[in-house]
């Protein structure tokens, strides 16, 4: 370590941004070949946004359908994504994820268990079997947990609450390490490596109803841009149908798909059973068309086809989003889903615990005699950091991604389940591909001495200025931006709006003032996130404008049907390194992020054969 | 989704559409702790009242106009990262589940850090030391796999193997046990040979994870203070997973304990057991480090299971020169 | 502070833990501010007032023992079994000890009082109300130095489980008592307020041992693996929701007993009489 004025400076071979599974899952890789690792984070260990997960882990392990296997997983995958994914990392992933589980449980995991002793899988929208490995529903917790403690075994370095706020670049602009602060202290710290990984997660804190936590501000998305990299399709969010929407402060709370799954029904406030008005023509030959029906499956699934509200996502999130529309919502604006009439008390308790708990402790709701009240929230972002699929580096040297921060994997709509095992299967490749680049990489690098300061300089500015603007009222101006203007329902004119008030709060936020100090400041703290915030959105609005179609999680109100063209290709975000402006206030400010249309990945004939097997 | 579109000129809000705060009702007074290693003192910021609200919405609207530096640890304000600990109205809790009109109306509400933990700044502790003692445990070891495991992959482990320990690995490592453990509250020289309830829970999971091969038992007598424990409950009182860390975790290994060290006549009947029986599967499971087939290390790093090799880690347990 | 976690270098290391340091919050013993301070006042006065009636009984060495006076076999369960010569006609047992001369209660209280003492649930109970460490949650506890259970004397709270043996001991003892109440002396068989007290006494007695957490271990608790020892998690998950209620027990168990010695007493003084039914 050494340290000069402004900062102190740590060398490792690989380091990697973000401490939830890929973080973690890259480094236990990366130190397994001996490579010394490092990884940054700016929670504490254990605490990343990888905990929220509930529903499970899907793998083809096959313990509950023997006939489950990877080609089904693939094909389920591409189905979902509608067809958008890049086919190289869904064939990967579906090959990869069940060692990964299986690795997982060598770690310490404790799945829940068949009768047969083996590792139990549930059932879940869009997979055609049981496969979802899962602990109650708390697999994200038990996923962080084993790997958070592998990695304390292995003697993993992390740097607690140490937020990074950019990528630095070697004299020959090849990613070589990243600037931080450590919360706590305030102070400086850059690392050099020979190659960085980031992990960083998602961008739900841009939008005022989300199912994430204050960490999903976008980083490694603004970071990797900033930096020259490519990022893919920012417009496919995924909106959860079903958040909480009352009390107003847990608005956006997951309220897990397990509740339909075990007969829960979403009603209108006329009572009626709205789903079966909204059955796509792709889904009517698989779900059933009258209530007696719905009920008949879930007692016995060849008694009936499935019922409506267990649509895919992004159908249930429009549906309700129609009902709320028309007038037909429930008093906060969600609409009702009610398990109370159709369960009995004692097997609500039994099997949607944590749900009741949440009910009950947060809003005061008992969720055995009333109905909740549910609406969309923003929940997970497709688009991200173009990767190769083997490696997963980026467009730009040096520079890896794996977890939500990368694109590509899930297309325009992911399945539930399929997030936890990205992070397993491609936090692992991460871990290889970096470790192999750092290996390769010879001779000295010198960091670039411009950026480290520029950074620096950029982070201070807010404490120089008297008075300015409140870095609060922003990030709430931003989130009610996107909320009504970039929501599950978009159009042109809203789009182009919405950009027109991204700059204006670009504007705003280079006018920031900072009060007290820069220990453990946290509107210091979110004054350092909203560049990063600002730029993903603003990736968002773009990509949203330039597809004119419905897809997945791109819904176009004016373009409200898939356009074949632009299945086949990927918008591509990026701007030159050169053209990073920096704002007044010295923060990042993009003005000129170029959208091209490229041809998705064209994938062998073999799998797509997979594809056109019957269901 | 063609419904959709007829209504886009409806002037319906959208079902995320942002919503108006609702109106006020009436103020709440909180007494937040403001100060650094320095010192501090409670600082009284009135806010409106809203209905609904847990501790930390209030915090956040205190830092959104009055006191925009007002330090506060939280990440998923939904209880599952165990981030925002703090004490409210001098209970070990969880801001972000603590609502509002469960706290006395018409009171001020009084918000300070854990007090077990140094401060760094307002109601954010440096809590490293929970870091330091979970690096001691030693690392889960499994046995390794049988033939059939092999052949199917997975281990076999029947569910009622594992509910004991899964119990434990509910754990969101918030840390309010530890904060509230008066062996560590109220006499820090105990932190450098003390694991605490946290970490009594990990060990516990541990001893009772049907894989693993270490007897942890000396290292929690000897080494992690768990003779200090005295067994008053408050660990499990403030826990908000509702993990039974006295009766599930700590008095289990207090007991294994005694069978090691405190009790003739287990040791006794191990030694006969093993004698006439000979049944080593018996012997491990009665007493996990007795059996031979306990002490059994895992094989070095095997592909077969793609585990790889533990690298710049010692388990406590000895380890045969393979290992590396 | 937000150090990394190990030192410098690759190598795991584990760096000793720093004290020191300044705490957050009020140097008060807490803040709380609901009444804490009940909870451990009532377990004192309870346990103070049973630990006073108890050693009265013990050393007054009369009226444990309705026999002929009565028609029928009640004893206090303070002084069951009977152990001294000098125990009152019918109410001895076992072997006849002639060199005690004090109460017949005072050589085999120390049985029962230790399976109590050492009981995880009442630690819990008089650590908190007694010793004050701690008397509530997040209050400060009353003690310079701390070094819990791991010196003489507390370090003889290991022996629970010897107590607990003998403890069933006493169960079997006593519940032979409750049946021996069956008989009317020379008269056959009958049913009297007697009878269901000690039967009560009896049961309370069971319910408390076998909800006793070294009772759970012995029986299932310290296998690690239930699936190879199938009787024994059987064992263990029928105890476990007892010994969820250990607590509970362990009030009613303690009060009864009391209340026991307190009516065969009035019975034996003549202060009142035992009703029953003859066959």
């Amino acid at each position: 370590m050494t340290t000069t004025d402004l900062y102190e400076t740590h060398e490792y071979d690989v380091v990697i941004v973000g401490a939830g599974g890929a973080g973690l899952r890259a480094a236990i890789e990366s130190r397994a070949k001996g490579l010394s690792t490092a990884v940054v984070t700016k929670s504490l260990l254990g605490k990343a946004h990888t905990v929220m997960a509930e529903g499970g882990v899907a793998a083809a392990l096959g313990n509950v359908y023997e006939e489950d296997n990877w080609k089904t997983h693939f094909r389920d995958t591409m189905r979902g994504g509608k067809m958008l994914n890049n086919w190289r990392m869904a064939q990967l992933h579906a090959q990869e994820s069940a060692d990964r589980v299986r690795e997982l449980e060598e770690w310490g995991a404790l799945f829940d268990r068949t009768k047969d002793g083996l590792i139990l899988q549930r059932d879940f929208g869009g997979h055609r079997y049981a496969r979802l490995a899962h602990i109650g529903d708390r697999t994200g917790l038990e996923l962080i947990r084993t790997l958070q403690q592998k990695a304390v075994a292995d003697g993993i370095e992390v740097f607690m609450e140490t937020k990074v706020l950019r990528l630095v670049q070697d004299t020959d602009g090849v990613v070589s390490g990243v600037v931080a602060y450590r919360r706590p202290t305030g102070e400086f710290v850059v690392f050099k490596a020979k190659s960085v990984i980031l992990a960083t997660g998602g961008v739900g804190k841009s939008w005022m109803y989300t199912s994430n936590s204050w960490e999903g501000t976008g980083d490694g998305h603004a970071m990797a841009l900033w930096a020259g990299a490519d990022l893919i399709d920012m417009e496919c969010v995924q909106f959860h149908p079903t958040g909480m929407v009352w009390p107003l402060s847990v608005r956006g709370i997951l309220v897990t798909e397990g509740v339909r799954g075990d007969g829960g029904v979403l009603r209108n406030s006329e009572g009626q059973r709205f789903m079966f008005d909204y059955i796509p023509p792709m889904f009517q030959a698989e779900t059933a068309d009258s209530e007696d029906e719905a009920d008949r499956w879930y007692d016995d699934h060849t008694a009936g086809r499935r019922p409506p509200e267990l649509l895919p996502r992004d159908e249930v999130a429009r549906s309700i989003n129609s009902e709320v529309k028309a007038g037909r919502g429930s008093p906060h604006g969600g609409v009702f889903l009610d398990i109370a009439s159709r369960r009995s008390a004692e097997d609500i308790r039994r099997r949607l615990p944590s749900m009741y708990h949440q009910f009950k402790e947060l809003a005061g709701v008992d969720i055995t005699a009333e109905p909740m009240e549910v609406g969309p929230t923003c929940h997970y972002i497709m688009g991200g950091v173009r990767v190769e699929a083997d490696t997963t580096q980026t467009t730009r040297a040096g520079l890896f991604a794996a977890g939500e921060v990368a694109g590509g994997m899930h297309g325009s709509n992911r399945l539930g389940g399929n997030s936890l095992s990205d992070l397993i299967v491609f936090g692992r490749r991460a871990g290889i591909g970096a470790s192999e680049y750092a290996e390769g990489r010879s001779g000295n690098f010198t960091l670039d001495e411009g950026q480290i300061t520029g950074a620096i300089e950029a982070a201070l500015a807010p404490f120089a200025r008297e008075s300015g603007e409140n870095p609060y009222e922003i990030h709430q101006d931003l989130q009610a931006t996107m909320q009504s203007l970039v929501g599950i329902i978009r159009t042109g004119p809203e789009l182009e709006e919405a950009l027109v008030k991204i700059e204006e709060l670009e504007d705003r936020a280079t006018r920031i003032a900072v009060k007290g100090g820069q220990q453990y400041n946290p509107g210091w703290n979110l004054t350092t996130d909203l560049p990063a915030m600002l730029t993903v959105s603003k990736c968002t609005a773009l990509g949203a404008l330039e597809r004119k179609e419905s897809r997945g999680g791109q819904t176009r109100d004016d373009y409200p049907k898939p356009d074949p063209e632009m299945g086949k290709v990927n918008f591509v975000e990026r701007i030159s390194s050169s053209e990073v402006e920096i704002g007044a206030g010295g923060n990042p400010s993009v003005r000129s992020i170029t959208v091209t249309p490229e041809p998705i990945p064209q994938m062998p004939d073999e799998l797509r054969a997979l594809l056109e097997e019957a269901v | 989704m063609s419904m959709s579109s007829e209504e886009t000129t409806s002037r319906a809000p959208d079902a995320t559409a942002p919503q108006a705060r609702p109106e006020s009702q009436g103020e709440v007074v909180m007494n937040l702790w403001r100060g650094d290693a320095e010192g501090g003192e409670f600082v009284e910021y009135v806010m409106p009242a809203q209905e609904g609200e847990v501790v930390l919405d209030v915090i956040h609207r205190v830092q959104a106009t009055a006191a925009p530096d007002l330090a506060c640890r939280w990440n998923c304000k939904a209880g599952k990262c165990g981030s925002c600990s703090a004490e409210i109205n001098g209970k070990p809790s969880l801001m972000c589940m603590t609502r509002m009109d469960t706290l006395p109306v018409g009171e001020p509400v009084t918000v300070a850090p854990m007090r077990a933990f140094p401060i760094i700044r307002d109601l954010v502790t440096d809590v490293s030391y929970n870091y330091e003692v979970a690096k001691r445990i030693p690392a889960f070891t499994p046995r390794p796999k049988t033939n059939d495991e092999m052949k199917v992959g997975g281990y076999r482990m029947a569910q009622i193997d594992v509910e004991r320990s899964q119990e434990m690995r509910k754990c969101i490592e918030c840390f309010l046990c530890q904060d509230v453990c008066h062996v560590i509250r109220d006499h820090e020289e105990n932190k450098t040979a003390y694991a605490g309830p946290r970490f009594f829970a990990r060990s516990a999971e541990l001893e009772m994870h049907p894989l693993d091969t270490i007897d942890r038992r000396e290292i929690l007598q000897q080494e992690q203070g768990l003779g200090k424990c005295n067994i008053t409950k408050c660990c499990t009182e403030v826990c908000p997973e509702h993990i039974k860390i006295t009766d599930n975790a700590i008095i289990p290994l207090k007991e294994r304990v005694v069978d090691a060290s405190y009790d003739p006549i287990a040791w006794l009947g191990r030694k006969i057991r093993r004698r006439v029986k000979g049944t080593v599967a018996e012997a491990a499971a009665a007493a996990p480090a007795q059996g031979p087939a306990a002490v059994q290390p895992p094989p070095p790093a095997a592909p077969a299971h793609g585990i790889p090799a533990p690298d710049g880690f010692a388990p406590v347990a000895a380890q045969p020169d393979s290992q590396d | 502070m937000g150090a990394p976690l190990p030192a410098e270098g690759a190598e795991q290391t584990v760096t000793p833990v720093v004290l020191g340091g300044a705490r957050g919050g009020p140097s008060v013993p807490t803040l709380r501010k609901d009444r804490y301070w009940v909870q451990p006042v009532v377990t004192a006065a309870v346990l103070a007032s049973f630990v006073v009636y108890a050693s009265w009984a013990a050393f007054v060495n009369k009226n444990y023992f309705v026999g002929a006076s009565a028609n029928r076999d009640l004893i206090s369960p303070f002084y069951s079994p009977c152990l001294a010569t000098s125990c009152v006609p019918g109410s001895h047992i076992g072997p006849s000890i002639s060199w005690w001369t004090l109460s017949p209660a005072l050589l085999i209280l120390i049985f029962p009082l230790g399976f109590r003492m050492t009981c995880y649930y009442y630690r819990k109970a008089y650590y908190r109300a007694f010793w004050l460490a701690p008397p509530a949650c997040a209050v400060s506890d009353a003690h310079g130095s701390y070094s819990g259970e791991t010196r003489f004397p507390l370090i003889f709270q290991n022996v629970h489980r010897y107590f607990f043996y003998f403890g069933l001991i006493f169960n079997v003892i006593l519940t032979y008592d409750a049946f021996a109440s069956f008989r009317w002396l020379g008269d056959g068989t009958g049913i009297s307020v007697g009878t269901v007290v000690l039967f009560v006494n009896a049961t309370l007695l069971w319910l408390y041992s076998l909800s006793c957490h070294a009772c759970r271990h012995l029986c299932g608790g310290g296998v690690k693996q239930f699936s190879k020892a199938p009787v024994r998690y059987r064992l263990w998950k029928a105890l476990t929701p007892l010994n969820g209620k250990h607590m509970l027990f362990a009030w009613m168990s303690l009060c009864f007993v009391a209340f026991t010695d307190l009516y065969i007493r009035l019975v034996a003084s003549g202060a009142i009489h035992d009703y029953g039914i003859h066959f």
